[in-house]
């Protein structure tokens, strides 16, 4: 078996034993990437020599005897909104081409403290709005198991390099299911954690009140992983939460999901629900039920507001955010004629995509004089009656079951022409953040044309360790996850 | 809900897009067509429901010791700059 089809935790253990060394490792992904990279469009920026002093240095510590843990030799693919000093960040925007952070978020800077090897930065829908990467101002990503369909979106890349084997695991971030879709489409293992669970210094910002960073990894323990190391308050962002992080790799060890009570949502299995995707789900929860966790119906009544409700907070916030880019400070700047209005107006129109565009004037739109109350508020309102729902479903259970998307990849192309369709994938995944829970996507099977299709399992908050569990427990009892797509 | 292009307008203006005749049109089509679909939501009663803008409880204006800590240099934070005059980020002229 090539070193590049082992899992990051397997890695991890076969770096620990020195049978590898990091800056093997390190080519054997480089090397992959090259062979497979022209075809995926994955990475935007490969750091090949940052990249193998970063390994040299790993394969130094342990020589002298030294080691920085599990992460400690590791190649990784960051999504490209996080910030890293030095290197190229465009957020897949035109309107930062050429941009050079002057800093390192704080995933970096950790990820770095834990001795990964930083490949490079991937490929994603311009500013993460999307849900095919085709927004992306530098071309799709393609699925590695189908280069004619979407790897999903926004964090399309982080997901295809790890599925493809680019990677051993990769950060994203996941607004409205921008981790857990891509998973999903892409055959691989996301976690989003609780709001609040990881820092968002440093990672260029969309709808603050509901973005998250998380990991990408072939099994739920490469997650874990890979969690444990950038999770935890920081004194650099307000909303990351002053607790405790459980030791979630040590609780995984011969996890049992015997006396779980797992809640099955009524609205998530409904017209419009792939019959393919639902009998694969319906396979895997039978599975968890066999191995000792109680399925129990439960209602989220306001599910079907969630899309709704989500295109108008997002967009407000992101409508806000996005300000900060007016040709002052860094990227684009038109400033051929005219005074500083001009150059704000021509920096916009030409920096941003369409779909960035749509999105600043739904969210403008929204929270305009006269319309504030009757879209901003009333959704903030509908968000309450949401995470409501939630909260008195978790009295009953301990998480819940869903599938994560209501259908597989679709053809690149097919759903640019109409946004409306496009955000409609997003039913299954959105409720999430707009909750603030943890949420994972686990491979659960493939249709019959070889498209994988995924399971999503949600939390109560801060219970990313049950989410854990179940992914441990599923994965040792199926191979799902480790099927690789045939690339190149 | 159909919007107009005078409303499409004044929307790009309050967020400083400048959109071509073309995009005007596109906008108003897709957005009248989005919007519609959020218009479900009027269809909820909220009376009495306090609007959530953070799903965890965070204080939203935490406040830590006033202690001096190393922050970019002039040089870092400029280094991105499109033009600069000294320590200065240069725009073009704002009074006519």
């Amino acid at each position: 078996m090539s070193v590049i089809e082992s899992s990051l935790a397997e890695l991890s253990r076969r770096l620990a034993a020195k049978e590898l060394s990091a800056v093997e490792v390190t080519q054997a992904s480089l090397d992959r990437i090259r062979a497979t990279d022209t075809k995926l469009n994955a990475f935007l920026h490969v750091d090949e020599a940052g990249a193998l002093a970063q390994a040299r240095a790993s394969d130094d510590r342990r020589a002298a005897g030294g080691s920085l843990g599990a992460l400690d030799g590791v190649p990784l693919g960051l999504k490209d909104n996080f910030l890293t000093k030095g290197i190229p960040t465009t957020c897949g925007s035109k309107i930062l081409e050429g941009f050079v952070p002057p800093f390192d978020s704080t995933h970096v800077t950790r990820l770095s403290e834990a001795g990964a090897v930083l490949l490079g930065k991937l490929n994603m829908d311009e500013f993460a709005m999307g849900s095919s990467n085709e927004t992306s101002a530098f071309g799709p990503c393609k699925n590695p198991w189908d280069p004619s369909r979407t790897p999903g979106g926004s964090s399309g890349g982080a997901a295809a390099a790890v599925a493809a084997r680019q990677c051993f695991g990769s950060l994203g971030t996941d607004t409205g299911g921008s981790i857990r879709q891509p998973a999903a489409f892409s055959g691989v293992t996301g976690l989003k954690p609780t709001y609040g669970r990881c820092s968002r210094y440093g990672v260029i910002a969309f709808a603050s009140s509901l973005d998250q960073v998380g990991p990408f990894g072939r099994t739920a323990e490469d997650c874990a992983i890979l969690l444990q190391a950038i999770a935890g308050k920081d004194p650099r962002d307000s909303t990351s939460l002053d607790a405790p992080v459980p030791d979630w790799v040590g609780g995984m060890a011969g996890a049992t999901i015997a006396g779980m009570r797992l809640g099955v949502p009524r609205e998530y299995f409904v017209e419009g629900l792939d019959p393919e995707v639902e009998k694969a789900v319906r396979e895997a929860m039978a599975l968890l039920e066999a191995q000792g966790a109680e399925l129990i119906p439960i209602d989220l009544p306001h599910t079907e507001y969630g899309i709704a409700t989500y295109y108008v907070i997002g967009p407000a916030e992101a409508s806000s955010n996005l300000s900060r880019f007016d040709g002052v400070r860094y990227g684009m700047s038109k400033r051929e004629e005219g005074g500083l209005r001009e150059m704000y107006f021509r920096t916009r129109a030409q920096g941003f995509g369409s779909e960035v565009k749509r999105r600043i004037m739904i969210g403008t739109f929204a929270l305009s004089s006269g319309y504030y109350d009757a879209y901003y508020i009333r959704a903030q309102k509908v968000r309450t009656l949401i995470k409501r729902d939630f909260d008195e479903a978790f009295r009953k259970v301990d998480a819940i079951v869903t599938p994560t998307t209501p259908g597989v990849a679709f053809e690149l192309g097919a759903r640019v022409a109409d946004p409306l369709q496009m955000y409609l994938a997003d039913v299954f995944t959105l409720a999430c953040n707009l909750a603030g829970l943890p949420g994972m996507s686990l491979p659960c099977g493939f249709t019959s044309a070889g498209l994988p299709i995924g399971m999503q399992i949600l939390g109560k908050p801060l219970d990313e360790a049950s989410l854990f569990r179940i992914g441990a427990a599923y994965q040792a009892a199926t191979d799902w996850h480790s099927r690789s797509p045939e690339v190149g | 809900m159909a919007l107009t292009n005078e409303q499409i307008e004044k929307v790009a203006k309050l967020a400083r897009l400048s959109l071509s005749p073309d995009e005007t049109e596109e906008f108003r089509q897709q957005l009248s067509t989005i919007l519609g679909y959020i218009e479900k939501m009027q269809a909820l009663d909220v009376e009495g429901i306090s609007p959530t803008a953070h799903a965890v409880e965070v204080d939203s204006t935490p406040l830590r010791e006033d202690v001096v800590a190393p922050s970019l240099s002039p040089e870092e934070a400029l280094a991105n700059a499109p033009a600069r005059s000294g320590n200065f980020f240069l725009v073009p002229r704002i009074i006519e």
